[in-house]
């Protein structure tokens, strides 16, 4: 699996945020958002603190902020939701431009908005400069049970195989006129999701061999050992810490 | 569906977070029984299929669309162990490479997407399957039935966690309203998908669905040409080895067949026997488990039509309040009560599913150690040859589990044809 596996989630680069060991990028994210959710939401300067932080992370990271904006189209169904809010929340109203809308549901679409974004923001940041395989070995040094990640590793890994395969069903099946149009079309598609199951399966069952035939007992070599010094930590823990620091402020004031 | 960061609190989310840790721990462990050394790639492969089918669309009307959610589907595909574990994986990678779903609402996503639906769809499932006859149709139709429920039932996990640690104002009457009511609507898109999905897979490869292991029927041998009676073969120790013996002659095929016949008359039925007892409780409450999730199925449309009662389009709601289920119940207006009922409610039906859900596991592996080692062996032993089919086939004796695999091989070899039963 050589070229052409490099997810398009990743921006290859060798700022100092990718060069950081990955468990230390992992902690530091998971750190962060836990922060930031408990952030009291009347704190409204306090995200937008957070926000210049991981901006501050961006740009040393040199990911641009229209990839970065790109990639947060993820959160849209859950930004219609939150514009829902103000207009079944009960509470006292306020109207504007003629409409009701309830005070506590203001709040709590900016809630939900203001930190759904920032947790966004940080997980494509963290999966933009980060490889996936180093995300993976990252985990693991996170103590994440090792079957667990060599699951993962192997539903990332042959993932694109069995869209791909996916992909050419598809192919064929509108290359011979097929359009699926309704419910009418569901006995057609769901053929190609069974017939996808066997292949994923069988695929398992040969990688499975193959693997057994090298030498396969269980466990997969780790060829390099990903060890964080205290700088490295210190540098990755700068973003948490400023940002429970800001935290701290905004329970207080 | 996926939560985002920020939806539930901190305290809600750290305890959603424990439990789905231990949940996963489980499924690891029993991922490990049902696949032995097989479990990272096959697991694997199997997220890798989940993650894809999540991007198939399948079209509704009018340009929109939807898609699987596969909880049920993998349930009955992989067994529960391994469905756990594959769409928790498939949630994890999600998170933290797609930004789908928050980091810190990974537990929740996980509790209620990944191991409610698995659970309750499988607890129904194999409810279902012990009931109805032992045929192929059956196995669609429940998990068809299975996925129903599992995504209502998941929209009502999602509910009583918001119930406890939502950080919205809104009431629990109408979340419950619009996420049970929508998600029974997409319940029957899933199960519609689910149930044709299991049916392709069944039409070509039955003894990979899971699920359906408990179908296949004891080999038997025409004995005497192609008009000849059917023997039962159960006991011969080498199916293939006598379906090859039977079409030369009849009588060391039958000699073979008594001569093995106490040996392995002690093994497998006296195992199925003294398991009646505990399929005959799992049996039972896993009909009261439908009991209740039926009540939140005729719930949900109750909850619509309230709501189009309070909206003034009925203006006295009778019908509603002659229904005397408990748990149909609630009130949209009365927070207070439908917080306790609702609650009730579900603290009941989560009960009974872990319940149901460990008593059925228990049972499954216990019949499973019976048949442990062949089923491994059969599985991998598809591509080896005769030999290798027909010994899984002997050794899973009586309980039929593995028969399948060798089932097609004597029937291309030999004049083995497997057997109806019942």
């Amino acid at each position: 699996m050589g070229a052409g596996h490099a997810h398009r989630l990743h921006r290859p680069g060798n700022s100092s945020v990718h060069t950081l060991p990955p468990h230390c990028k992992l902690a530091a994210v998971l750190c962060f958002v836990v922060v930031v959710v408990s952030t009291p939401r009347t704190a409204v300067w306090a995200f937008a603190l957070y926000a210049a932080l991981l901006a501050g992370v961006a740009a040393v990271a040199r990911t641009p902020f229209s990839f970065l904006l790109r990639r947060m189209l993820i959160e849209v169904p859950f930004v219609a939701f939150a514009f829902l809010m103000p207009f079944v929340v009960p509470g006292p109203e306020v109207r504007f431009l003629g409409v009701p809308l309830s005070v506590p549901g203001l709040w709590d679409a900016w809630n939900v908005l203001a930190k759904g974004s920032l947790g966004v923001a940080a997980s494509v940041l963290l999966a933009a400069t980060t490889e996936l395989r180093s995300l993976l070995l990252g985990l693991q040094r996170l103590r994440l049970p090792p079957l667990l990640v060599q699951i993962a590793s192997f539903m990332i890994r042959y993932g694109d195989v069995i869209t791909d395969e996916m992909r050419r069903m598809s192919v064929a099946r509108r290359s011979r006129g097929f359009e699926a149009r309704g419910v009418r079309h569901w006995g057609v598609l769901a053929k190609t999701a069974g017939a996808l199951f066997i292949r994923s399966y069988e695929r398992g069952e040969r990688v499975h061999l193959a693997m057994v035939s090298r030498g396969y007992v269980g466990a997969m070599p780790v060829i390099e050992e990903a060890t964080a010094s205290r700088a490295q930590w210190a540098y990755a823990g700068a973003l948490p810490l400023t940002a429970l620091a800001v935290c701290l402020l905004g329970w207080l004031l | 569906m996926h939560v985002p960061d920020g939806f539930i609190d901190v305290p809600v989310s750290a305890a959603t977070g424990v439990v789905a840790a231990g949940a996963v721990a489980v499924a690891l462990r029993g991922a490990r029984r049902e696949l032995d050394e097989r479990t990272a790639p096959l697991a694997g492969l199997v997220a890798a299929f989940v993650f894809a089918a999540q991007m198939l669309n399948f079209p509704v009307a009018a340009g929109t669309s939807g898609h699987l959610l596969g909880g049920a589907l993998a349930a009955v595909l992989v067994g529960p162990y391994t469905g756990v574990l594959c769409v928790s994986v498939v949630l994890l990678m999600q998170g933290i490479l797609f930004a789908d779903g928050g980091l810190t609402a990974l537990g929740v996503n996980i509790t209620d997407m990944a191991v409610v639906t698995t659970v309750v769809s499988y607890a129904l499932f194999r409810g279902l399957v012990r009931v109805l006859p032992r045929t192929r149709r059956s196995v669609t139709v429940s998990s068809f039935v299975a996925a129903l429920v599992s995504v209502p039932a998941s929209a009502l996990a999602f509910t009583l966690i918001y119930a406890v640690g939502g950080t919205t104002d809104l009431p629990i009457g109408k979340v419950l309203t619009a996420m049970v009511g929508v998600h029974v609507l997409i319940g029957v898109g899933e199960a519609a998908i689910t149930a044709l999905t299991v049916g392709a897979v069944i039409a070509v490869r039955p003894d990979l669905v899971y699920g359906a292991r408990g179908l296949t029927a004891p080999l038997k041998l025409r004995v005497g040409g192609p008009r000849g009676e059917l023997v039962d073969v159960a006991s011969a120790p080498t199916a293939a080895s006598s379906a090859a013996a039977t079409v030369t002659a009849d009588s060391p095929a039958t000699a073979t067949a008594t001569g093995a016949g106490p040996l392995t008359a002690s093994g497998g039925p006296a195992g199925a026997r003294s398991n009646r007892t505990v399929w005959v409780t799992g049996l039972v409450t896993a009909l009261v488990l439908a009991g209740f999730v039926s009540f939140y199925a005729s719930a949900s449309p109750d909850g619509l039509e309230k709501v189009a009662a309070d909206q003034g389009i009925d203006k006295k709601a009778e019908p509603h309040h002659a229904a005397d289920s408990p748990l149909a119940d609630y009130g949209v207006r009365d927070v207070a009560d439908a917080r306790l009922s609702g609650g009730l409610a579900g603290a009941i039906g989560v009960g009974a599913t872990v319940v149901v859900g460990s008593g059925v596991f228990w049972a499954v592996r216990r019949r499973r150690t019976y048949a442990a080692g062949a089923v491994g062996r059969a599985a991998s032993a598809t591509g080896t040859g005769g030999s290798g089919g027909s010994g899984g086939f002997g050794g899973s004796g009586g309980s039929g589990d593995s028969a399948d695999s060798g089932a097609g091989r004597a029937d291309a070899t030999g004049r083995a044809v497997p057997g109806e039963r019942g």
